[in-house]
């Protein structure tokens, strides 16, 4: 059955505060997620008070000062620090977002810092992302041509390229798949919405010549069909993208192609 | 070594791609939404059919219910609500039920019992009409 609770050792517990800096008089509350795969212990909340004065104004900009300032320890992943990569996608006050485009000041009270959801952590905000990975790796994101190769490019009308916008721009951060329900009960057979939006940007591509066989491959009732249009996924993209749509789209098409 | 462990040691793509798609599912998605087409109107009727029952003796209640045009929406009704009600919870037994042999179960008891509340009303709904 689906579980509803957490496993015993997976419960999270008070963890350490640290102090206040010295003379800080405007200061941001962080309660951050901890879980360290070496010491034996369940996942904690560390609470942790950011200078503001010394800081930028993302949560980014905090847990990197954290890093920096209190605990070198804390763990997470960031690198372009401007929501381009998706590295520092995690779960900020409730919803899953990047941490370098979300505003602090945007959470009101203490700002609560977890790893995305449903995923299992490596360390602190790290989550294992590989099934993730390998689901984008199965629906063969790449040009599929059987036609000799052109000579210069493969052509495309500019009205064909605008039906690929709201799809080349996601950066697989997975702050949607890891929001939707369905992906956090059937995540080993329903390849969620990151994946299927993906799925859906090469079938629309008019310069693929693989699109039947790319929608035999998601005619399944897990890998498509897991999608209630919950609409999780669109809420949470930090892109304002809408993976939904996508879906039902690919499904539009296997509908199409039966009548 | 245990089940975990061995499957711990196939690659993601290797467990992602799995046993391959099934190539079915759009009928399941298709049936379930022209169904809820049907339902929409075929429950209105069977709003207004209630409302006709209200406060009738037990004669003038077999009366409406065996007349043709009435019995015939009342087939439909129950047609249409016993198959999308299979359809529906197929779908949230397949959701949420991951231990193979009680999913087996829940989806053979879930057939049985659709199939049974369909027949019986209908098998109501024909020995009014044809008074036997």
């Amino acid at each position: 059955m689906a579980e509803f609770s957490l496993p015993k050792n997976s419960k999270v517990t008070e963890g350490k505060s640290w102090p206040s800096p010295m003379g800080a008089a405007d200061v941001t509350e962080f309660r951050v997620y901890r879980w360290n795969p070496d010491d034996g212990q369940n996942p904690r909340l560390d609470t942790y008070y950011v200078d503001r004065r010394e800081c930028g104004p993302m949560v980014l900009d905090a847990l990197i000062w954290i890093k920096n300032h209190v605990d070198p320890t804390l763990t997470f992943r960031r690198s372009c620090r401007e929501g381009v990569c998706g590295s520092c996608s995690m779960n900020i006050d409730g919803t899953n977002t990047l941490a370098c485009t979300k505003h602090m000041d945007d959470v009101k009270g203490a700002v609560k810092v977890y790893p995305l959801p449903h995923q299992p952590v490596v360390k602190d905000l790290v989550p294992d992302l590989s099934n993730f990975y390998a689901q984008y790796a199965s629906i063969q994101p790449w040009l599929k041509t059987d036609s000799p190769t052109p000579q210069g490019e493969w052509r495309q009308s500019k009205t064909d390229r605008d039906k690929l916008d709201g799809l080349y721009e996601c950066i697989l951060c997975a702050c949607c798949s890891t929001a939707c329900p369905s992906y956090w009960w059937n995540s080993d057979r329903f390849l969620g919405p990151a994946a299927l939006l993906q799925a859906n940007r090469w079938i629309k591509d008019s310069r693929d010549e693989a699109t039947g066989e790319r929608l035999d491959n998601l005619e399944d009732p897990f890998r498509l069909y897991r999608c209630h249009t919950i609409m999780n996924c669109a809420k949470a993209c930090p892109k304002g993208l809408n993976p939904a749509k996508e879906i039902a789209e690919i499904k539009k098409n296997m509908v199409d192609r039966q009548l | 070594m245990n089940d975990h462990h061995a499957k711990q040691m196939r690659t993601p793509l290797r467990q992602v791609r799995g046993l391959g798609s099934a190539r079915s599912g759009t009928t399941h998605f298709w049936h379930q939404r022209v169904t809820s087409v049907a339902l929409l109107s075929l429950t209105i009727a069977f709003v207004v059919i209630v409302v006709m029952l209200l406060g009738r003796n037990h004669a003038a209640a077999v009366q409406i219910l065996g007349s043709p045009l009435v019995a015939i929406l009342m087939l439909l009704f129950i047609f249409t609500t016993a198959y999308h009600m299979w359809l529906g919870m197929q779908e949230i037994i397949v959701d949420y039920v991951h231990d193979d042999a009680l999913k087996l179960f829940t989806l053979i008891s879930n057939t049985f019992f659709c199939a049974a509340v369909g027949l019986a009303c209908t098998y109501a709904i024909l020995k009014l009409s044809f008074g036997v």
